[in-house]
């Protein structure tokens, strides 16, 4: 075993175990806890597929921002351990399903890169030497230009969403 | 081929995360092997002002601040949208800079309605 299969071993198992513990608490909060380390686990796998600027993402909105979110959501909502279990009992066929899915198109991708393996345009080495951020940025900015002027009307509905839906009563 | 690259320019800040986990995790590992288990009802309590404790220590959370944390989030995410951009900006010319106005006056559209719905005041 090389060094580098050595690292990827450990952050699948870890992530693996981490998203289990992350499901199977009983208390939301400290669900949510493991959660951060989940996230910062994912950052180092980014990390490893020569993608820093995904891994410094990955810490700063999912890491910083997002999971104060989720805790804001969870704390605003106050569940009780029983109330929990009454609620969301029936909820499993639904993950099942979406994991299901989720799984099969995990496998045409995994059989797609092996028995057509395309080697990618931007190898490790352009990326080392002309930079991560700018190969980013060219890219981004020119060829996925709609994609990105779209992401901002998602987050223009994001903030509307969140007043309307908190600042009801206005007078 | 992929799965082969180490990020070696990292290395120090892995030292320091298991440096921060050790010194994080020992002074609670230490405690509880020195420490002496001899608890009761009492000792578990929550102190409060020496009166029983009345009610879930939790308490719901104003709505308030759940609009606060998401438009952190969508601010933040505009934020990150600006790194690359900013790198690139000499290879991206005034193409790159009338899109990301674009991009930045589609986002003022929600602050500014945000501000106008009084999301930013804290009453």
């Amino acid at each position: 075993m090389t060094l580098p299969q050595l690292f990827f071993a450990y952050f699948a198992v870890s992530i693996t175990g981490l998203s289990l513990l992350v499901v199977t608490r009983k208390n939301p909060v400290h669900g949510v806890l493991w959660m951060l380390v989940l996230f910062v686990h994912i950052a180092m796998l980014y990390l490893f597929l020569n993608a820093e600027f995904l891994a410094a993402i990955q810490i700063i909105i999912y890491a910083g921002a997002i999971l104060v979110l989720f805790l804001f959501v969870v704390m605003l909502l106050n569940l009780r351990v029983e109330e929990t279990e009454r609620r969301f009992q029936w909820s499993w066929p639904v993950g099942l399903v979406a994991a299901g899915g989720y799984a099969v198109s995990l496998i045409f991708i995994l059989v797609k890169i092996t028995v057509f393996p395309q080697p990618g345009h931007y190898t490790i080495e352009k990326m080392q030497t002309e930079g991560n951020l700018m190969i980013i940025g060219k890219v981004l900015y020119t060829k996925y230009l709609l994609p990105f002027e779209i992401t901002s009307l998602i987050l223009l509905v994001a903030i509307i969403g969140a007043v309307v839906l908190t600042k009801k009563k206005q007078e | 081929m992929p799965g082969t690259f180490i990020p070696s320019n990292y290395l120090p800040i892995i030292i320091i995360c298991i440096f921060a986990t050790i010194i994080g995790l020992s002074p609670l590992l230490i405690g509880s092997l020195l420490r002496p288990r001899r608890s009761y009802r009492q000792k578990l309590l929550p102190y409060e002002s020496g009166n029983e404790p009345i009610g879930e220590p939790r308490y719901k959370f104003s709505v308030k601040f759940y609009i606060v944390a998401m438009l952190f989030v969508v601010f933040d995410v505009e934020a990150v949208f600006l790194y690359p951009w900013a790198v690139a900006y000499d290879k991206l010319g005034i193409f790159g800079f009338v899109e990301m106005m674009m991009f930045i006056f589609i986002l003022l559209i929600g602050y500014i309605y945000a501000w106008e719905k009084g999301a930013l005041d804290w009453e």
